[in-house]
Parts: C-alpha cells; sequence; structure tokens
C-alpha cells in the first residue's frame, strides 16, 4: 500500500510529453547557441565563459528534467553530486598544472 | 488491515527497486569521476600534436549535428519512459526504437569522424592528442554502443511480451544510463570541439 501511495505520487509529480518537448526545444536553442559563438567575434576570455555556462545549462536541465533528479528523492541527488563535485578538484589540479591561472 | 500489516514488512524486504535505483546514481556518480579523468588528460594533452594534425582539422558543422542528434535521443528515451509508464506498449516501442535508431546514427557519425581524422593523419599512436582524444571519445561511443545494446534488449523484450507492468524500473536504469552518456557528450562537445576552435 505504502509502494502503491509512492509510485502514484512519483507518478503525479513527473512532467507531462509537453513539457519534455518544451524542454527539448530549449536544449536545441542551447546548442543553436553554443555553435554560433565560435564564429561570434568576441574576446575569449569571455568567448570560453560562455560556452562553459551554456554547456552548464544543457546538463543541468537534463540531469533535472530528463533524468527526473528534481522530482526524485534527495538521496540520488547527493549521490550524483557526490560525483559531479569530486570533478572540481580534478580539473583544478589539471588546471593548474598546465598554468590556466598564471 | 492484519493482513497488509503483515504482507508489509515482508513487502519492504523484498523490494530492492530504491537500492537498485540508488546503486545507478553511485554508478553513474562514479562514471563522473572516471570521464573527468579522461577529460583532465585531453586538457593536458591537447596542444602536444608531436607536429601532426590537432584540433584545427575538427568538423564542427558535422558534430554538432551530431551532439544535436544524440541529444534529441534524450527526448525520444524519456517518451518512452513516460509511455512505458502510462502502459501504452506501442509508444514504448515507437519511442524506444527511435531512441537506439538515433543511438546508432550518432555512433555511424562519430565512425565516420575517426576514418576522416586517421586519413588526415590523426592517429591513436600519432601523437599525445591523438591518444587522449580517441580514448575520450572512443570510451564514450563504447558507451553509447552499450546503451543501444541495452534499448534493443528492451526492444526485444516488449515485442517478445515479456516486458511486464513491474519491469518500470528497468526501463527507468536504462533511461538513466542513456541520459547520462547523453550529458557526458554536452561536456565532451564543449571543452574538445567548441573550446578547442
Amino acid at each position: 500500500m505504502a509502494q502503491a501511495t509512492t509510485t502514484k505520487t512519483t507518478a503525479k509529480r513527473h512532467p507531462t510529453p509537453a513539457l519534455y518537448w518544451g524542454i527539448a526545444i530549449f536544449l536545441a536553442a542551447v546548442t543553436g547557441m553554443e555553435i554560433s559563438v565560435p564564429n561570434i567575434d568576441i574576446p575569449d576570455a569571455v568567448k570560453v565563459p560562455l560556452l562553459i555556462v551554456l554547456g552548464a545549462i544543457k546538463f543541468a536541465v537534463v540531469v533535472m528534467f530528463f533524468m527526473h533528479l528534481r522530482y526524485d528523492k534527495k538521496l540520488y541527488r547527493n549521490l550524483f553530486l557526490f560525483g559531479v563535485i569530486g570533478v572540481i578538484p580534478l580539473f583544478t589540479v589539471v588546471l593548474l598544472a598546465m598554468h590556466a591561472f598564471t | 488491515m492484519t493482513s497488509e500489516a503483515a504482507s508489509a514488512p515482508a513487502q519492504e524486504h523484498h523490494d530492492v527497486r530504491p537500492v537498485r535505483k540508488a546503486a545507478m546514481w553511485v554508478f553513474l556518480g562514479s562514471e563522473c569521476m572516471f570521464f573527468g579523468s579522461m577529460i583532465a588528460t585531453f586538457l593536458l594533452y591537447r596542444n602536444q600534436t608531436g607536429g601532426g594534425p590537432g584540433a584545427d582539422i575538427f568538423n564542427l558543422g558535422f558534430t554538432s549535428v551530431s551532439s544535436f542528434v544524440l541529444l534529441m535521443s534524450s527526448l525520444t528515451m524519456v517518451l518512452a519512459h513516460n509511455a512505458f509508464t502510462n502502459s501504452d506498449a506501442r509508444g514504448t516501442r515507437i519511442w524506444l526504437a527511435a531512441t537506439a535508431l538515433l543511438g546508432i546514427t550518432f555512433l555511424a557519425g562519430q565512425i565516420f569522424e575517426f576514418t576522416d581524422f586517421v586519413r588526415e593523419g590523426l592517429t591513436i599512436s600519432g601523437s599525445s592528442f591523438g591518444s587522449a582524444f580517441f580514448m575520450l571519445t572512443g570510451f564514450h561511443g563504447g558507451h553509447v554502443a552499450l546503451g543501444v545494446v541495452m534499448l534493443l534488449a528492451m526492444l526485444y523484450l516488449s515485442f517478445d511480451g515479456r516486458l511486464y507492468d513491474d519491469h518500470g524500473l528497468n526501463v527507468e536504469l536504462v533511461g538513466l544510463y542513456w541520459h547520462f552518456v547523453d550529458i557526458v557528450w554536452i561536456v565532451i562537445f564543449t571543452v574538445v570541439y567548441l573550446l578547442q576552435i
């Protein structure tokens, strides 16, 4: 019974196909922006952060809506975030080794 | 009420679905570290082309189309899961087949791209850049191929009448894996292709 209640609650909270299509259109638009950024005449100091932000937006939208992490248990979110956050020190070490901050 | 109370502990004992799902998220978290280390390696060696071709041979237009194909496969996958949740067998089959087809299209594009790069002199053993590039994108391609196999297996089970309503978690776990493959490509596309051009 508890199981049935959980299933019902989860199904109720999940997005509809219409929202999925809307998200796909949004993702396509962001991809279009990404592709056009290298062709725009702007400094690399703007271009690089802009591409990283656009990629991060796509990443977050897929994880939150398509992978349902926004609607699921916090435990799953924390387990995944542990891996994602673990990448940050890894990248920092690499960038330091490449003297990216000097 | 009494029978419910009696069966509840047994049901809880046998319900391993939350554990399986948590295990999948742990796996995906560990995969983040795996691909993170490979992307970091690529960044370290991105300029060590050994006099051979580097990122200048990338065809951004072609890879953009491939990226779009993989991105849209996430939509078809989530629609397949949604159809399964609503007991829509026909919809599930259509969207699973569409996802597998888009995955195969992506893989075909990657094989074409790799062949083109090798023809232009970029090989896995030719330079550190080549090694890092082919290892990263090749491992991702391997993950996509595994995902396609799982999707086709789901499709086969569905046509064979062996994909029942209580297999919702199986479809969801395959979906999570597939979406993960997509988000890894989002990062690879940005770091390896867009930022290098």
